[in-house]
């Protein structure tokens, strides 16, 4: 049991760290001390922390640049709650019925990464960068066109207009174009955030060392020594990619089914979102889960904390940016902290140095 | 019945790049359990040569039999499953894994769990995982290196990372290994340790080596046969001495 810990230590701590977070905002919930506009915060924030981390899988462990991360949401969203309008009332109790919503989000989600990184990924050079990028804007104009009904003859599919959908009078509306989907069971709550994020973690970090995510890093640092030790480099960037994106429709999940109406604008399923995910990625530190947590956390309710000083908002907002790139990556920042972690206890120093 | 003691068996190997011929009619035929070297001045041809037996490159004619099995122009991945294993001139090292985990990606096709059993740490996982390590740090203490198992590959010194590439290799557990210049950057007494441990592990592994090599005092020590390339043709070939005296092949590396 001792041998247990100290192999997975750095896993236990990262967890413990949500764990912990998570009982003092409960806490700080029950007593009333948040305000409603944070408590309003709490599940995208759950939702952006799974889309970092997963993200970080692609960019970190896999080392492959994606700017269409938000697209794979996009899909999660969409197609989870889709199957929850549908099976409203079908499906008891409500938990079960998320928890398939979820499932249908991750398996989706992962399929369109796969079917992305096939052709993709057998190319050298960063057109994962480019195809992901145009995957992304592809997917949400395409929802915002999309348009499907339901009568008694079943399901009707449209990408013109709603009329054109030709519904009985007994018929019922499910995605209606620019206006997507409205009346999703509010199914998503703070818990469920926090279970999906331990998950998620989980996932990936026992991948991460495994058999299987040792050969993905190991494509990452030199392709040539992998293929020459036997290393299918192909399936294993797939498989990484894949995770990656299933992941991501599992924070989609967790998005939609928090909202009374889900649209896909630019502002949640656009280029712009994948570059925040990107930018909570890095400034977390690339390769580091346990920084793309911490990031997302901070970076998402910076601007709100920082509401009341109004104007110097955004300007503030800037300055911790360029503070946290410069103590994750610049040479003299990393010197000081190898200097504070060599005065720490001897535990906490081999736990920073092993963090993952 | 020569053929049954032969390893490596290479026939009117060639590859053009342009209208460069940089390997023409290469053949060779080393023996099981033989330290066979290849030689010859810069540019000859020798790296190419790895890189065709390797699957890195297709060869435009000419066929590689590997115990008798034709795996000319099979990719990479497949020559390694089939036994070869090899190292590089330029170190190509996991640099941000651990010693212990470059060492575990060669063991990558010997050991399986599933992707579950990873993820939930299956009883499958922990048992294999166990495996691997005792095999990884079996084979680093071979090379020194079980010491540094825990550090970075890239924090190591030059000398044992060039130790670690030949632990990896032989951690996929080939019957040809391939050394592309083993010594290179090594001082005297570094080049004489790693003198000894090829020919240790040749021993302890029943492995078969083919090497690239500049340093004469290296070739002359262990090498039993040579082969001499010099832009990109067999120039001679032979029992070590006495290609070593061969008077093109002293003309080949001093100049006229």
């Amino acid at each position: 049991m001792k041998n247990y810990f100290s192999k997975n230590k750095d896993t236990l701590i990262t967890l413990g760290i949500v764990a912990f977070a998570y009982v003092i905002i409960e806490i700080m919930v029950k007593q009333g001390a948040i305000s409603s506009l944070f408590k309003g915060l709490l599940v995208p924030l759950c939702a952006y922390v799974i889309l970092a981390v997963s993200l970080n899988l692609t960019v970190g462990i896999l080392g492959e640049l994606s700017l269409g991360h938000a697209g794979f949401m996009c899909i999660g969203a969409f197609t989870s709650a889709f199957f929850s309008k549908l099976t409203v009332g079908v499906i008891n109790p409500d938990w079960l019925r998320f928890v398939f919503a979820i499932l249908i989000g991750f398996v989706f989600a992962g399929l369109f990464g796969f079917l992305i990184g096939m052709p993709v990924l057998r190319l050298k050079g960063d057109y994962l960068a480019i195809v992901t990028l145009a995957f992304g804007e592809i997917i949400k104009n395409l929802m915002n066109v999309l348009y499907v009904g339901r009568d008694s003859k079943g399901l009707h599919v449209s990408i013109k207009d709603a009329v054109s959908l030709g519904l009985e009078d007994d018929g019922q509306i499910l995605i209606n174009g620019a206006q997507g989907i409205t009346g999703t069971p509010k199914d998503s709550t703070f818990t469920a955030g926090f279970i999906l994020i331990m998950i998620s973690l989980i996932i990936i970090l026992n991948f991460i060392k495994s058999r299987e995510g040792r050969a993905v890093m190991a494509i990452r640092d030199n392709v040539i020594a992998a293929e020459s030790v036997g290393i299918n480099v192909t399936r294993y960037k797939l498989l990484a990619f894949s995770l990656s994106a299933a992941l991501a429709g599992v924070a989609g999940v967790l998005y939609s089914h928090n909202l009374n109406s889900l649209m896909a604008t630019t502002k949640n399923f656009g280029y712009n979102m994948s570059i925040m995910i990107l930018v909570f990625v890095v400034l977390g530190g690339i390769g580091s889960i346990r920084g793309s947590v911490i990031s997302a956390v901070i970076l998402t309710l910076l601007p709100e904390l920082l509401r009341g000083l109004s104007t110097y908002r955004m300007l503030i907002y800037a300055i911790v940016l360029i503070a946290m790139m410069l103590f994750n990556w610049a040479p003299s920042a990393r010197a000081f902290r190898a200097r504070i972690i060599a005065k720490l206890p001897f535990g906490a120093k081999k736990a920073l140095n092993e963090e993952v | 019945m020569a053929l049954i003691n032969t390893l490596l068996e290479v026939d009117h190997l060639s590859i053009s790049f342009g209208g460069l011929r940089a390997v023409d009619d290469l053949n060779l035929s080393i023996k099981k359990g033989e330290l066979y070297g290849l030689i010859g001045p810069n540019g000859a041809g020798k790296t190419t040569a790895f890189n065709l037996l390797t699957g890195v490159y297709k060869p435009n004619e000419g066929i590689i039999r590997l115990d008798g099995r034709n795996i000319t122009g099979l990719r990479t991945i497949d020559i390694n499953k089939a036994g070869i294993a090899r190292t590089f001139q330029n170190i190509r090292l996991f640099k941000d894994l651990t010693v212990l985990d470059n060492v575990k990606v060669g063991l990558h096709n010997l050991y399986h769990y599933s992707t579950l059993a990873a993820i939930l740490r299956l009883p499958s996982y922990r048992k294999v995982e166990r495996q691997m390590d005792e095999r990884a740090y079996e084979l680093l203490e071979v090379f020194g290196l079980k010491e540094s198992a825990l550090l970075k590959a890239s924090q190591l010194p030059y000398g044992k990372q060039r130790k670690l590439e030949i632990a990896r290799a032989l951690a996929t557990n080939p019957k040809l290994l391939l050394l592309d210049e083993p010594a290179a950057g090594m001082n005297p007494q570094e080049t004489k340790e790693l003198m000894e441990t090829i020919t240790f592990i040749r021993d302890k592994f029943h492995l078969t080596v083919l090497l690239i090599e500049h340093d004469m005092k290296l070739v002359a020590g262990i090498c039993e046969r040579l082969t001499v390339l010099n832009f990109g043709r067999v120039l001679a070939e032979g029992p070590t001495s006495e290609v070593l005296k061969n008077p093109e092949v002293i003309t080949a590396y001093l100049g006229e």
